[in-house]
């Protein structure tokens, strides 16, 4: 990503404007917005080609930036990005929150099924009371749910809709035909039925109050479905359809070439290579973009831990010694954050405080979150550190005429520490695996990088080791750093010593 | 006088009887006394009241010129003022010694004079080193507490107390966790010091140290009873309290 942000700084220096920024997420798969299965450093699909293509209209470099795909509207809402494509329904609901452009692109929802099972559903009316998957807050979600189906939706990756399928865990899947044609159609022991479940539009969504830019983008859009581009690119990915073809009134019979986009995807992810060649040749051509989420997933931790360190510390004392008030004001804080999720923090420090006119880059934000929430975790910590120094040691300083301050500093604080370093190891290298959270507010770290790359390559088990390596190459060190800095503060319990 | 206590009252809320009850004595300059009493007598909580370790109600003490009045006498502001500057002239060898245990022999000795006396380092661990090297302790400088024996402990600990220079220095039952056979060696110890003119009182219940000092006070329901030469006071005591402690004591070999 940073990379590609150099790159696009450098083009738009080149264009003399504003990069278009466009917000999508990769996890969603193909062919929209994926990672390249053949060349994973790479982000493709079909609305890579579109947001392209409008850039070039518009004179301004097209850049992806990644967002959570359930929250993408509000990221646009938030500033975070000009545009939003990804398969944007258009729905009247979603016209308070953002303004949609006109419809780039038009399709039939598909229902897929095993093949060949004859109790499978086959109708609309069939899906009531059988299991159905399909993605949540989609049009094919409600349509499932309208006709009584038991309806289960997933937010990872598309293929694991499929493997359920597969699996037995559903009876049908309910999706947007291009998903349907990438992932369903390409397994043999799948089938799609594709008449009489209804069609959806997809828009892209831009903020209500950038008129301007709608304009823009509507007289672009325009123009590429005029000229004959739009269905060109359609076309190489193989998702011209009679819905698109109605919508843009170009009902010319004949493909204006192949569909080499899809005919390269299904060569990728037909068959999996086998797992010795993944690890010689796939894998390691893949580590430069596992150190890259690597280093955002360091970076954030050790800045999330500085920041615990420091408050923890401070909420230890006060509430350890502070007078009463601030002793109350310690305590609330390590009950609030110790007692709300994660989750719910970062969502409100990134999307929340916005409104109260903070609005933090991505990356504090995560930082930020991280590091008050552990901050109550480490307070703990240094208390039970601080406790564990029997109170004589205190008495025995107060006598020698030590001040408070030096007590602490000289007698308490080196005692207390060997007795919080254990937990504090631990916090650390939880830490690092809770900073997968941070994905929620753009910022692909490890874990996101991994659930991406499994998703556009469907190969969950052999990359899943990978990034399980580079999490166990993370924390080894900081596990090694605490045991020495426990013999070095220990180092007066060794009875041998001297 | 370095140690004059007047009417000392100390009622713990709740307790139905004041633990000190208008406790008075003083001592001269230069003595080594004993404290004896049993136990509840008050002998730590005199200690503590002592060291302002912890507050007393009415009454005053006097530690070489510094006046330290009850909460009821005087203002706490005052009250923290004289505490600080009455801990300047005392020092205290507790119990259980409280070493620091991270420190060796020679930095818990050299550590207070340093950060309190704002001492240079080299002038603070030469006297650390002659201090312990004249209790014994010579080979044993760089030991971390953990790695000493008891009366090695109480040795340091000791010279950790006299690295500060103070003008009276009180120890906490000093022999009670010590084996029997070192009881005499605490006393050589005491001696010795005693020499350099140091005031030392030393609260315990151990006859056979008592034995040994300038001079002993028998402490009973928070007052001293009788005080003296303990060869007058131990052997012909003419309270009847002091004679059913010393029948008590003498049944029991501890």
């Amino acid at each position: 990503m940073r990379i590609a942000l150099l790159v696009g700084l450098a083009a738009s220096a080149a264009l003399g404007a504003e990069p278009l920024t466009w917000g999508a997420d990769a996890q969603g798969g193909a062919p929209y917005v994926f990672q390249d299965p053949m060349e994973p450093n790479r982000i493709t699909g079909f609305e890579v080609d579109l947001a392209t293509l409008l850039g070039q209209r518009l004179g301004r470099q097209a850049r992806p930036v990644h967002g959570q795909w359930d929250s993408l509207l509000e990221l646009l809402a938030r500033g975070d990005f000009d545009l939003v494509i990804n398969g944007i329904e258009v729905a009247d609901e979603k016209k308070r929150v953002v303004a949609l452009s006109r419809p780039y692109f038009a399709t039939a929802e598909v229902l897929t099924i095993r093949r060949g099972e004859a109790t499978a559903p086959r109708t609309l009316a069939g899906l009531a009371g059988r299991k159905v998957g399909t993605l949540p807050g989609s049009l094919a979600a409600r349509i499932a749910t309208g006709a009584g189906a038991d309806v289960r939706t997933y937010d990872g990756g598309q293929d694991e809709i499929y493997d359920d399928l597969k699996l037995g865990r559903l009876d049908a899947v309910l999706l947007d035909e291009p998903v349907a044609h990438y992932y369903g159609d390409l397994d043999p022991a799948l089938e799609s039925v594709r008449e009489g479940f209804g069609t959806v539009q997809y828009a892209i969504a831009v903020r209500l109050d950038d008129a301007a830019l709608l304009g823009q983008v509507n007289g672009a859009l325009e123009e590429v479905e005029r000229d004959g581009s739009l269905r060109a690119l359609y076309e190489r990915w193989g998702i011209w359809c009679p819905e698109t073809a109605r919508l843009f009134g170009d009902l010319s019979p004949g493909s204006r070439g192949p569909a080499i986009e899809f005919e390269r995807w299904r060569a990728a992810v037909g068959k999996l290579p086998s797992l010795w060649e993944r690890i010689t040749t796939r894998y390691p051509a893949l580590v430069p973009l596992f150190a890259e989420g690597a280093a955002l997933t360091l970076l954030v931790s050790l800045c999330a831990m500085a920041l615990a360190v420091l408050l923890g510390v401070g909420l230890a004392l006060g509430r350890r010694f502070g007078p009463r008030p601030l002793k109350w004001l310690c305590i609330a804080y390590i009950e609030f954050f110790r007692g709300t999720p994660l989750l719910v923090q970062l969502t409100i420090v990134y999307f929340g405080l916005p409104e109260l006119g903070l609005k933090l880059h991505p990356f504090v934000a995560g930082a930020l979150a991280l590091g008050l929430n552990y901050a109550a975790a480490e307070a703990e910590n240094y208390r039970a550190g601080l406790e564990s120094v029997p109170s004589g040691q205190q008495e025995a300083a107060v006598v020698l005429g030590l001040s408070t301050w030096q007590t602490l500093r000289l007698v308490i604080g080196p005692q207390a520490i060997r007795i919080s370093i254990p937990p504090m190891t631990n916090d650390f290298i939880a830490l690092l695996k809770d900073s997968s959270l941070v994905s929620i507010v753009t910022l692909t770290e490890l874990t996101k990088t991994y659930v991406n790359l499994a998703n556009s390559t469907r190969d969950h088990l052999g990359l899943g080791l990978v990034v399980a390596v580079f999490y166990l190459l993370l924390g080894l060190p900081f596990a090694r750093l605490a045991r020495a800095a426990e013999r070095h503060f220990g180092r007066h319990l060794r009875r041998d010593a001297t | 006088m370095t140690l004059v206590v007047k009417d000392l009252v100390r009622h713990y809320p709740g307790n139905p009887k004041p633990t000190l009850a208008g406790m008075s004595f003083d001592l001269p300059a230069g003595t080594l006394t004993a404290l004896l009493g049993r136990s509840g007598a008050g002998k730590s909580t005199l200690l503590r009241c002592v060291m302002g370790l912890e507050p007393f109600e009415t009454g005053s003490i006097d530690i070489d010129g510094v006046v330290v009045r009850g909460t009821k006498e005087s203002t706490p502001a005052a009250r923290k003022q004289a505490i600080a500057q009455a801990r300047a002239k005392l020092g205290l060898v507790f119990q259980s010694y409280e070493l620091f245990p991270h420190l060796t022999a020679l930095e818990n000795c050299a550590l207070a004079p340093v950060q309190v006396k704002h001492e240079s380092r080299e002038v603070a661990l030469k006297r650390a080193r002659d201090l312990l090297c004249q209790l014994g302790l010579e080979p044993r400088l760089d030991a971390f507490p953990e790695q000493l024996s008891g009366g090695q402990k109480q040795r340091v600990a000791i010279a950790r107390a006299l690295a500060m220079e103070p003008r009276v220095l009180l120890y906490d039952e000093p022999t009670s966790a010590l084996d029997p056979s070192m009881k005499n060696e605490v006393l050589q110890c005491l001696k010795r010091i005693d020499a350099t003119g140091v005031t030392q009182v030393v609260v315990t219940h151990d006859l056979q140290l008592a034995r040994g000092v300038e001079s002993v006070c028998i402490l009973d329901h928070g007052v001293v009873i009788e005080s003296g030469a303990p060869e007058q006071v131990l052997k012909a005591p003419s309270h009847e309290s002091t004679k059913a402690l010393l029948a008590a004591w003498t049944m029991d070999p501890a």
